[in-house]
């Protein structure tokens, strides 16, 4: 066997902590490399367009609050598909169950309109997360039983909520004096959460931190947050260790839904105020990405999602001035790509070989 | 209900399956070397826009279809060296591939949302053969794009089942060591199929851009993209059965128009744009469960990265 390779992959005994690191903020700084060049061949001044999307963010009260405002529903989006991640669960459908989670707390608000805030708003709470938990466990059940591909089943059900709540907005549950907009009649004052100094920041982003606090007290402090870890890392050894990987699936990917269906909620009960077409820009996916470049960690979640959420208001920002909106989710896969590429100089040691021949 | 009809609609269901054909194919012939590629949808989109600015620019939609087909192939050697070269983890590189191509499209098409192509693939009544009466016209009066996967379909299956190639790809994603050992390059393999099977995928994005619904339109694969990927699993990695599936599909697409139109029940559009996907769950958990019952299943090695110092 005398076939040489002059560069060769040398595992590394510890995967590396600095590049873990390095890695995310290098892919970052790549990928609008690369817009830039598909900018410029399209015409557009790449430096003047970053410099716009920054002055988008950071030059004004609004954009900064926008930032946070945008940054709620991706953390805990992000949150949700990262506890199935980690069981190698791979939870896609976190933009169908943000959907759901909407409708469910819109369905309380419409319903029951007269209800004091302090039974209204726990009541939207509960029905959100028991919506967006119901649709992620829809296909968690033929997974756990037959092994159903879960990618697909959570991705076609992303479709079907989209549609269910289309179908609301622009029938059954359109506003009568909406000028035709496909929404609902806003909801009543009591099922409004409530904002922080005047800005649109709510309490969205409470429910976002304590949840990221309370996962991470899940994943290292508790018994069944082991049994998560053990199954992603080995499912054989969490079935010879007697942990009911089965129910875990179930329970896991009720949890991540609910976590989304918790976005959908508080996106309608604090920002929207009512149900509409197209609630969210693609959260559900671009938690996805957060939750990979986040290394699935609750903490690195949070500071993720606040980036990409400044990449969603620069991205608007720039598009007065005709900059194609579908510029940032160009950048949001293009930093997937080089974060997936980098990953593997963080667990392999690059050789370039002389001429030996073994 | 009146013959035509029904002949319209079958016709039709072949149509409207042929993008689903295409992009099955493709990922079929990926997953057979071993790789699981997540990023139909994206390089369907990238398929679709590139095809049509080239066929609008020019004015022949064959040129945007060899563009087409080089575009997502193009996409698919990025995602055959993050997974197969670099190792990254298939499912999410694929879902980056979708995401990023979903951008791309979006961003390219832009200028292109609303203008008419001026020339277009239209049907072409096959002679003799579009004469036979049901069969005629609903087999053979189609465009070229659908006919040219009436070729496929057979060439595919005869491939991997009857020559010597064939029998390398299977044994690439069935067992690479094994196939290493006895002197198959499993990794020029899997780089060669994965971008054949994701040039196939383009050649489904072109045909919906330049003959199904000759326009660009922001997301125009709605989901199809998987649905083959789905399909994929329905027809146990087999050409011949993915023909059936996606015609199936096609099939219910097509008959949701039909059924609104001959019956005059008003049932929400929303609901029969849901047909496709709700088919899709439903098939899938079926044809899981048929797998396991029969011991037949994907191919031993799909999305596992070879490594030759771990055999």
């Amino acid at each position: 066997m005398a076939k040489t390779s002059f560069i060769t992959w040398e595992k590394r005994l510890e995967p590396s902590r600095a590049l873990a690191v390095v890695v995310p903020v290098a892919a970052v700084i790549m990928a609008l490399g690369v817009a830039a060049v598909f900018l410029a061949a399209t015409g557009y001044r790449p430096l003047q367009v970053y410099q716009d999307m920054l002055a988008g963010v950071v030059g004004s009260k609004y954009g900064l609050s926008e930032t946070v405002v945008k940054a709620i529903p991706l953390m805990l989006a992000g949150l949700g598909v990262s506890v199935a991640f980690r069981m190698l669960l791979w939870n896609i459908g976190a933009e169908g169950q943000f959907y759901m989670g909407a409708f469910g707390a819109s369905w309380v608000a419409l319903t029951f309109p007269h209800l004091p805030a302090y039974i209204m708003l726990p009541a939207m709470f509960l029905a959100g997360v028991a919506m967006g938990g119901l649709w992620a466990v829809l296909p968690a059940l033929p997974r756990a039983k037959w092994g159903v591909n879960e990618v697909i089943t959570t991705l076609m059900l992303n479709y079907v909520a989209i549609l269910w709540v289309d179908y609301l907005v622009y029938g059954p549950w359109k506003d009568p004096k909406g000028f035709n907009f496909p929404l609902t009649a806003p909801f009543s004052e009591a099922a409004t959460l409530p904002t922080i100094g005047g800005t649109r920041i709510h309490l969205g982003l409470i429910f976002a931190l304590v949840a990221a606090v309370l996962l991470a007290v899940v994943l290292w402090r508790t018994r069944w947050g082991y049994e998560i870890r053990v199954i992603g890392e080995s499912p054989r050894a969490a079935r010879y260790a007697g942990i009911k990987i089965e129910k875990n699936i179930i329970l896991v990917m009720l949890l991540s839904g609910a976590l989304a269906g918790l976005a959908g909620m508080s996106e309608v009960a604090g920002i929207t105020h009512r149900l509409q077409h197209g609630i969210s820009p693609g959260y559900g996916y671009t938690a996805i990405i957060i939750a990979w470049l986040a290394k699935l960690h609750p903490a690195a979640i949070v500071l993720v999602s606040f980036l990409f959420s400044a990449l969603i208001v620069g991205g608007y920002s720039v598009q007065t001035a005709g900059v194609p909106a579908a510029t940032v989710s160009m950048l949001q896969g293009a930093i997937l790509f080089f974060v997936l590429g980098g990953e593997i100089f963080t667990r392999y040691r690059l050789r370039l070989r002389s001429k030996e021949v073994r | 209900m009146e013959n035509s009809i029904w002949i319209a609609t079958l016709a039709a269901a072949i149509t409207a399956g042929t993008p689903i054909l295409y992009a099955a194919l493709g990922e079929i012939l990926a997953e057979r070397a071993g790789v699981l590629n997540l990023g139909v949808e994206g390089m369907m989109l990238v398929g679709a826009v590139t095809g049509f600015m080239v066929a609008a620019r020019t004015g022949s939609p064959w040129l945007g279809f060899l563009t087409a087909l080089l575009a997502a192939g193009v996409m698919a050697a990025l995602f055959a060296f993050l997974t197969i070269t670099l190792r990254a983890n298939q499912v999410v590189t694929g879902l980056a591939l979708t995401i990023f191509g979903t951008g791309l499209s979006g961003f390219l098409g832009k200028p292109y949302i609303g203008i008419p192509l001026p020339l277009s693939f239209k049907p072409v009544a096959v002679p003799v053969l579009s004469g036979i009466p049901v069969i005629g016209p609903v087999l053979f009066n189609h465009d070229p794009l659908v006919y040219l996967t009436y070729f496929l379909v057979p060439l595919l299956w005869y491939f991997l089942y009857h020559t010597r190639p064939g029998l390398n790809l299977r044994a690439t994603g069935e067992n690479p060591a094994a196939a290493d050992a006895l002197g198959v390059n499993v990794f020029a393999l899997r780089y060669l199929y994965v971008i054949i099977g994701g040039m196939l995928a383009g050649a489904g994005g072109a045909f919906l851009s330049l003959a199904y619904a000759p326009s660009w339109l922001e997301n125009m694969t709605a989901g199809r993209g998987w649905i083959a990927v789905a399909l994929v699993i329905f027809a146990v990695w087999d050409p011949v059965k993915a023909l059936l599936g996606s015609y199936l599909f096609g099939g219910v697409d097509a008959l949701s128009y039909t059924l609104q139109a001959a019956t005059k029940i008003a049932i929400p559009s929303f609901f029969l744009k849901m047909l496709p996907y709700i088919l899709t769950l439903v098939v899938l958990i079926v044809a899981t469960r048929q797998t396991v019952v029969k011991h037949i299943g994907a191919p031993g090695a799909l999305s596992v990265p070879y490594d030759r110092e771990e055999r």
